[in-house]
C-alpha cells in the first residue's frame, strides 16, 4: 500500500522573457536554493533529485548530469523526466511515487526552461510527427488556433468570453511577485492585440518565459517532524495519454485525456461536485480558450458551458472556485517548469503562504498539466 | 552588462547553430501510402478489423482496440473542413532553418470514407473566406516525390 | 525521399540556432581568455577545490564560489586520444588529438585539443602549455590548443 507523501516546500525563480543574467544551471540553482530555504534544509537532507525540461528547446538532454552541482544531486540518486508540457507535473508525480513507495523520504523535484536560449516553436515542430505533421504545424499557437476554431464553431464560444480569461488571470498576476507579465489588461486590449493565428491573438496566448520551479516531496514522518510549513498532502494523481496525431483528437480543446483523468482523480479523492468541493485550482491554460473548455472537461460546468461559467464570475478570486490565483500560464510560462508551478501554487495555497493571492481557508486544491498532443496530468492536494 | 561587487561584468552569449540530420524510415505502411500519393495521386487510409475505423494518417495499430490494422481503403480526395487557422506570426521552421512564409492557412480535413482527420495546408490564407463545414478537395503537385507535400494543399470546392 | 524496393526513407536536416547565456561566472572566464589570454579557475572556500572551467556552485559542498585563481596556462596530460574518424560536429578536421589536461593549480581536468605534436610524442604526464588564437571572441576555442612545453 502506498505511504502518505506531502509537498513541504516550494521555490521559484523570478521570471522574464530573457534571463540573460544567468546561465541554465544558475537559473536552476535559484529555484533550488529558494526551495531549500523554504524547507530549512540542505542537500544533505535530500535522498533523491528529479529534474525535467523540454530537451529540444535548449538542446540540453542531460540536465540531471549537467546541473548536478547546482541541484544538490552530487553523488545522489538522480533522474531526468521529460514528458513535454506536462514535464513539471510528471516530475512532481515521480516525486510522489518515489516517496509513496517507501524507498525515499525526501525528494527534490525540479522543472525548468530557458526558452531564450533556444527556439520554442522550432522545438515544438521538432516534437511533432516527422512524416505527417512537421511540415505544416505551427507550434503551440497553431495547434491551439485549430482547437479554438473548432471549439467556437461547435459551442458558440465568443472571442470576448475568451478575452475575459486573460483579463482575470493577468489581473491575478498582479498579486503574484513571481509572475512574469504583471500588467492588467482589458477585454478591448485582448481583442485588439495582434493576430498570431486566427482566432488566437497575442494576449490570448501564454508568453515565453525563462524560469525554474522546485518542490520537496517528503514522507509522512519527515513532513510531520521536520517541515516548517503546513504539509500539502497528495490526495489523488492521474495521468492520461491519447492518440499521437493532433488530427486524431475528437474535440481538440475539450480534452478527452483531461475529462478521463479528472474522473479518475475525483473518484480517488471522493469528489462528487468539484466546483463546490475544490477550494482553488491552478490550470495549465496555454491560451484563453483552453481555460474555458477545461472548465467543461473538469466537470465544473456542462459541455459547451465554459463561456457562461466565465461570465458568471465563479472562477474569479471572489467566486465559488478561484482558478489561477497565480495568474496562470497566460502570465508565466517557462514550459518545463510550468506544470510544476501549478502544483507548487496549489501547495502554497494549502500552506497558507499565498500572500495577496491567497484564497482564504483553502483546504483542497487541484492542479492540471497539459502536454504535447493533448495529454494530461492531474494532481489533487489537501491539507489536514 | 551587470553590476557585481561594484564592477561591471560583461555578460556573454554563445550562439550555437545546430544541424541534426535524420533519416526516418516510413515503414511498410507509410511507404505504401506515400507511393500511392506519388504514383497514382490517391489517398489511402488504414482500417481496423475490430472497430472498423479508417485511419488517416495510416498506422499499423488501432490505439483504442490495440488491434493491428489490416486493410487499405481509398479515402478522399474530397472532404470537409472541420477546423482551420491562418498563421500570421513569423517563426523559424526547423525543416529549412529559415522563417516559414506567412500568412498561410492550415486545417483539419475529414476526408470522405475516413474516420479521422488529416492536418494540411489550405489554398486560402484569408480567414474570412474559410468556414467550418466547407467542402474541400486535395490538389496534387505536378512533380511528386513520395511525401505528404505531394498534396500541395486542400482548396474549397464550389 | 530515397527509394529502395519497398521502404521509403524521409531524409530531413533539422536546423535550429541555440543562443546560450554564459552567466556572470563563465563570462568572466571567457572575457579573461579573450582580453588577457589568461585562464582563470574558481576556488571553493570551504573545501579548497579549484575548478576549471569555473562554475558558481561547488558540487561537493553546495557553497557559492567567489574566489578567482589565475593559472599559468600550463599543465599535464591526464589522458588523451587521437581522433581519426570524421564527424560533422567535430571542432576541426581530423585527425586531431583530444586530451584531458590538469592545469597547474587546478583540481579538475579540462578537455581540450593538443597541437604541434604527434600522438607518438605524447604520454600521460606530458607537460603542456596553452596557445591562444590571434582573433579571440570570448569562446573556449580562444585557446587554440595546448602544445608540449618548450622549456
Ligand atoms: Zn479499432
Ligand atoms: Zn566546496
Amino acid at each position: 500500500m502506498a505511504g502518505r507523501a506531502a509537498i513541504i516546500a516550494t521555490g521559484q525563480t523570478f521570471h522574464k522573457s530573457r534571463r540573460r543574467d544567468v546561465n541554465i544551471v544558475e537559473l536552476i540553482h535559484e529555484a533550488v536554493s529558494a526551495c531549500l530555504q523554504d524547507a530549512e534544509m540542505s542537500p544533505a537532507d535530500l535522498d533523491a533529485v528529479l529534474i525535467g525540461n523540454m530537451e529540444h528547446f535548449e538542446g540540453v538532454y542531460n540536465a540531471d548530469l549537467w546541473a548536478a552541482a547546482e541541484t544538490g544531486a552530487y553523488l545522489k540518486h538522480a533522474m531526468k523526466i521529460t514528458t513535454g508540457g506536462t514535464t513539471g507535473a510528471s516530475v512532481a508525480h515521480a516525486g510522489y511515487y518515489h516517496v509513496a513507495s517507501g524507498m525515499f523520504n525526501c525528494v527534490l523535484c525540479i522543472g525548468w526552461e530557458k526558452q531564450s536560449d533556444g527556439d520554442t516553436t522550432a522545438g515544438l515542430i521538432f516534437q511533432s510527427d516527422p512524416l505527417f505533421e512537421r511540415s505544416n504545424m505551427a507550434g503551440a499557437i497553431g495547434t491551439f488556433a485549430l482547437a479554438a476554431s473548432e471549439y467556437m464553431n461547435k459551442f458558440g464560444i465568443t472571442e470576448e468570453q475568451a478575452a475575459r480569461v486573460a483579463v482575470k488571470n493577468r489581473g491575478n498576476a498582479l498579486n503574484n511577485p513571481h509572475a512574469h507579465l504583471r500588467r492588467a489588461v482589458t477585454v478591448q486590449d485582448v481583442l485588439s492585440s495582434p493576430m498570431l493565428a486566427s482566432p488566437i491573438k497575442l494576449m490570448d496566448m501564454c508568453p515565453t518565459s525563462d524560469g525554474a520551479c522546485a518542490i520537496i516531496v517528503a514522507s509522512e514522518e519527515v513532513a510531520k517532524k521536520k517541515s516548517p510549513n503546513r504539509p500539502a498532502w497528495f490526495k489523488a494523481l492521474s495521468t492520461r495519454h491519447d492518440q499521437p496525431f493532433n488530427s486524431d483528437l475528437p474535440l481538440l480543446i475539450n480534452m478527452r485525456t483531461l475529462r478521463d483523468a479528472a474522473k479518475d482523480a475525483y473518484a480517488q479523492a471522493g469528489i462528487v461536485n468539484p466546483i463546490k468541493e475544490l477550494d482553488v485550482a491552478e490550470f495549465y491554460e496555454p491560451c484563453t480558450f483552453a481555460e474555458l473548455s477545461w472548465y467543461e472537461a473538469l466537470g465544473l460546468c456542462e459541455l459547451g458551458g465554459g463561456g457562461k461559467l466565465m461570465d458568471s464570475g465563479a472562477t474569479q478570486m471572489t467566486g465559488e472556485l478561484p482558478v489561477n490565483p497565480s495568474g496562470g500560464v497566460i502570465s508565466t510560462n517557462c514550459i518545463g517548469a510550468t506544470a510544476m508551478i501549478r502544483v507548487a501554487e496549489a501547495a502554497i495555497q494549502l500552506m497558507g503562504k499565498g500572500g495577496a493571492r491567497q484564497v482564504p481557508g483553502a483546504k483542497t486544491a487541484l492542479a492540471t498539466g497539459f502536454g504535447g498532443s493533448f495529454w494530461t496530468e492531474i494532481t489533487i492536494l489537501e491539507r489536514d | 552588462m551587470m553590476e557585481q561587487a561594484g564592477r561591471q561584468i560583461e555578460l556573454l552569449e554563445m550562439s550555437a547553430p545546430a544541424n541534426f540530420p535524420y533519416n526516418y524510415s516510413c515503414g511498410k505502411i507509410g511507404s505504401f501510402f506515400f507511393k500511392k500519393l506519388r504514383d497514382e495521386k490517391k489517398i489511402y487510409g488504414r482500417k481496423c478489423p475490430r472497430c472498423k475505423k479508417v485511419y488517416i494518417p495510416p498506422r499499423p495499430v488501432c490505439g483504442p482496440c490495440f488491434a493491428p490494422t489490416d486493410e487499405w481503403v481509398e479515402v478522399g480526395p474530397g472532404g470537409v473542413l472541420e477546423c482551420f487557422t491562418v498563421v500570421f506570426f513569423g517563426f523559424l521552421d526547423p525543416m529549412t532553418g529559415k522563417k516559414r512564409p506567412v500568412p498561410y492557412g492550415y486545417g483539419l480535413i475529414r476526408l470522405d470514407h475516413a474516420d479521422s482527420r488529416i492536418q494540411h495546408f489550405l489554398s486560402e490564407n484569408d480567414p474570412k473566406k474559410l468556414r467550418v463545414g466547407m467542402r474541400m478537395e486535395a490538389v496534387f503537385n505536378q512533380e511528386r516525390e513520395g511525401k505528404l507535400s505531394d498534396i500541395k494543399w486542400f482548396q474549397p470546392v464550389e | 525521399m530515397k527509394q529502395n524496393d519497398a521502404i521509403l526513407i524521409s531524409s530531413q536536416v533539422l536546423q535550429v540556432s541555440y543562443n546560450y547565456s554564459a552567466g556572470p561566472v563563465v563570462s568572466k572566464f571567457l572575457v579573461s581568455l579573450r582580453d588577457q589570454k589568461k585562464i582563470l579557475g574558481i576556488k571553493c572556500d570551504k573545501c579548497g577545490i579549484v575548478y576549471v572551467p569555473p562554475r558558481a556552485t561547488c558540487g561537493k559542498c553546495f557553497s557559492e564560489m567567489k574566489q578567482w585563481v589565475e593559472l599559468s596556462g600550463r599543465g599535464r596530460i591526464e589522458t588523451f586520444t587521437s581522433v581519426h574518424y570524421p564527424e560533422p560536429v567535430q571542432p576541426r578536421g581530423g585527425p586531431f588529438i583530444l586530451a584531458v589536461i590538469k592545469l597547474d593549480g587546478s583540481d579538475t581536468g579540462l578537455t581540450h585539443l593538443v597541437g604541434e605534436a604527434e600522438e607518438k610524442d605524447l604520454t600521460i604526464g606530458t607537460k603542456l602549455e596553452a596557445v591562444f588564437q590571434e582573433n579571440r571572441t570570448g569562446h573556449i576555442l580562444d585557446i587554440k590548443y595546448f602544445r608540449p612545453c618548450r622549456d
